[in-house]
């Protein structure tokens, strides 16, 4: 286990609901390194919200254990709040104060808060400083949540699905928030069941899948774990030379060939094409994506560590 | 950062909630300068009250105050934020458990404070009122009796899933422990077992310390100075202090800070 993890989990498990109840953390290990963005990803009741709220210190895990900061985040609460951000799905505003009102209130409780004015600019919220939150809409909400986290200046930030429900502009927005805050060396730790948004932010993710940990590493390491594809169409039916360790299906005249070895596999078609003749229409080579690898660990419930 | 400022922030937002709703603001400032005015314009009332009627004026509107703006307005507002989901935020920040549900508390206590210090200006203005025979008496029955409703409403909020329930839940409440806190029908004219219980609910020791204190009268009727005032509110603090230690207990028990799922 890395010694310098800022949050650190181990055999972390988490049940409801008494006996039997319903386990779902089921024995999770993880280091998030001080400065990188670390995602779960996973799809709706795997877990992630659980797992995220006991490496926050929001609850008490069942078993196994918890640190932040080193220290217990739900025992040692006093010792860390004022160092770590936390936004939950749950939005949790008095419907009639007004936006201003209620980042005052929450600054007037931190020990290190930024400008309430600074922080409402960076989630685009000033023109609405003097609305009250029930008249946000559910997206102008999520920023406030968002606002409020980054409020007291966290050296680590929690997020809980940070951009479900904005639009596309709002969510470039927020990614574009986040980045900065990574730049200024934040430690954050998002939940997400969107691929593009692990793609997009994470160092390094780990993919939940029924309150365990079954993909694991960097969207390269993970999205290496699948074989890279060749795809072209034939104009002319022609025999496929041998390829070794390729998996080639051919549908008419589309040919799909499946490499672990991109390169070698695409020069011995490029060389087969050149010495037949044959013309490769819409010729693509590339490797696995994340989401391939993520809907292959899904559904075939491989499972993948790098 | 200290606790205060923290304790403070969060119930100056919660007051200017409570401020925003203009039935419970006009019923708060009504209810002193009303019972004050409605005993005045009554001598059959006045006789009731008898001598240092501006004493009964201020013991009346801090039972009544404590009762209605400390645990049926916080009861009503706890309730509201743990369904809002805002006690469930305010948790993942810097306060306490206990800082958070002081601040709630704070606009509640502020009223009550503020109801009972308007009485008695208009119990100064409008009767007769002496000064008290021990203030440091009519202080512990306010304090105490703040505290003790304020834990009594958090606890409450367990019984309640909704605003509209806690309303329904409070309300006998409040009625048992006015009706039995000695302040209207003399303890010692109800049927047994009602005197017995009336004796130790939490109402009745507030009762019995302010008209100590205001007037040095003591639980049987006699009068007593300065001196023989100590004595006598002794059951009446215990007791306060056994209702404070139940109030937190059952707090710590049941108290939600989100809605069931």
């Amino acid at each position: 286990m890395d010694p310098s993890a800022v949050i650190r989990a181990e055999r972390l498990t988490r049940r409801f609901g008494g006996r039997p109840g319903h386990e779902a953390v089921r024995g999770i290990d993880l280091a998030v390194r001080r400065g990188e963005l670390f995602a779960l990803l996973g799809t709706n009741g795997a877990g992630k919200t659980s797992v995220l709220e006991v490496l926050a210190g929001l609850a008490r895990p069942t078993s196994g254990s918890v640190q932040v900061l080193g220290h217990d985040p739900f025992r040692a609460r006093r010792l860390i709040r004022s160092r770590i951000g936390i936004m939950l799905q749950a939005r949790g505003f008095a419907a009639d104060l007004t936006v201003a009102e209620t980042t005052k209130a929450w600054a007037g409780t931190l020990t290190r808060p930024r400008p309430v004015g600074e922080v409402l600019e960076l989630v685009g919220l000033t023109s609405r400083r003097q609305v009250r939150i029930r008249q946000l809409s559910g997206g102008e909400q999520q920023r406030l949540g968002l606002a409020l986290a980054i409020l007291g200046q966290p050296e680590v930030l929690f997020l809980d699905e940070p951009t479900a429900g904005l639009d596309p502009a709002a969510r470039k927005h927020t990614w574009q928030l986040i980045s900065e805050l990574l730049h200024s060396g934040t430690t954050v730790l998002l939940t997400t069941h969107q691929l593009a948004e692990a793609a997009e932010l994470a160092d390094r993710l780990a993919i939940l899948r029924s309150g365990r940990i079954v993909g694991f590493g960097t969207p390269e390491q993970i999205a290496a774990t699948r074989p890279a594809r060749i795809s072209f169409r034939l104009a002319t039916a022609s025999p496929l030379p041998s390829l070794p360790g390729v998996v080639a299906s051919v549908n008419g005249s589309a040919v799909v060939l499946d490499t672990e070895d991109l390169q070698g596999t695409l020069s011995a078609v490029l060389a087969w094409a050149d010495a037949c003749g044959v013309r490769l229409h819409e010729l693509v080579a590339r490797p696995a994506s994340l989401e391939e690898a993520y809907l292959a660990i899904a559904e075939t419930g491989d499972e993948v560590a790098a | 950062m200290s606790a205060v400022a923290r304790i403070g922030s969060l119930g100056r937002a919660e007051g200017v909630l409570l401020w925003r709703n203009a039935v419970m603001i006009l019923t708060a400032l009504l209810l002193p300068v009303g019972a004050t005015l409605v005993l005045r314009s009554s001598p059959e009332l006045q006789d009731v009250v008898g001598e240092g009627s501006g004493a009964a004026v201020v013991t009346a509107v801090t039972v009544v105050a404590l009762d209605l703006f400390v645990y049926y307005q916080l009861v009503t507002a706890l309730v509201a934020r743990r369904e809002e989901l805002v006690l469930k935020r305010l948790r993942t920040g810097e306060m306490s458990d206990l800082e958070i549900l002081a601040g709630a508390a704070m606009p509640s206590a502020m009223i009550a404070w503020t109801q009972i210090a308007l009485s008695a200006v208009a119990a100064a203005l409008w009767f007769t009122l002496d000064a008290p025979v021990n203030l440091l008496l009519v202080l512990v029955a306010v304090l105490l009796g703040t505290l003790v409703f304020v834990l009594l409403a958090a606890a409450s909020t367990a019984l309640a899933p909704t605003v509209d329930v806690a309303q329904v839940v409070t309300a006998p409440v409040m009625f048992v422990l006015l009706t039995l806190s000695g302040l209207y029908v003399p303890l010692a004219d109800l049927p047994g077992p009602l005197e017995h219980i009336g004796r130790v609910l939490p109402l009745t020791p507030v009762v019995d310390l302010l008209r100590l204190g205001l007037s040095g009268i003591t639980r049987d009727g006699g009068t007593v100075g300065l001196a023989g005032s100590l004595a006598h509110a002794v059951p009446a603090v215990l007791l306060l202090l056994g209702w404070v230690a139940l109030g937190a207990w059952a707090t710590r028990r049941w108290f939600r800070w989100e809605p069931r799922r």
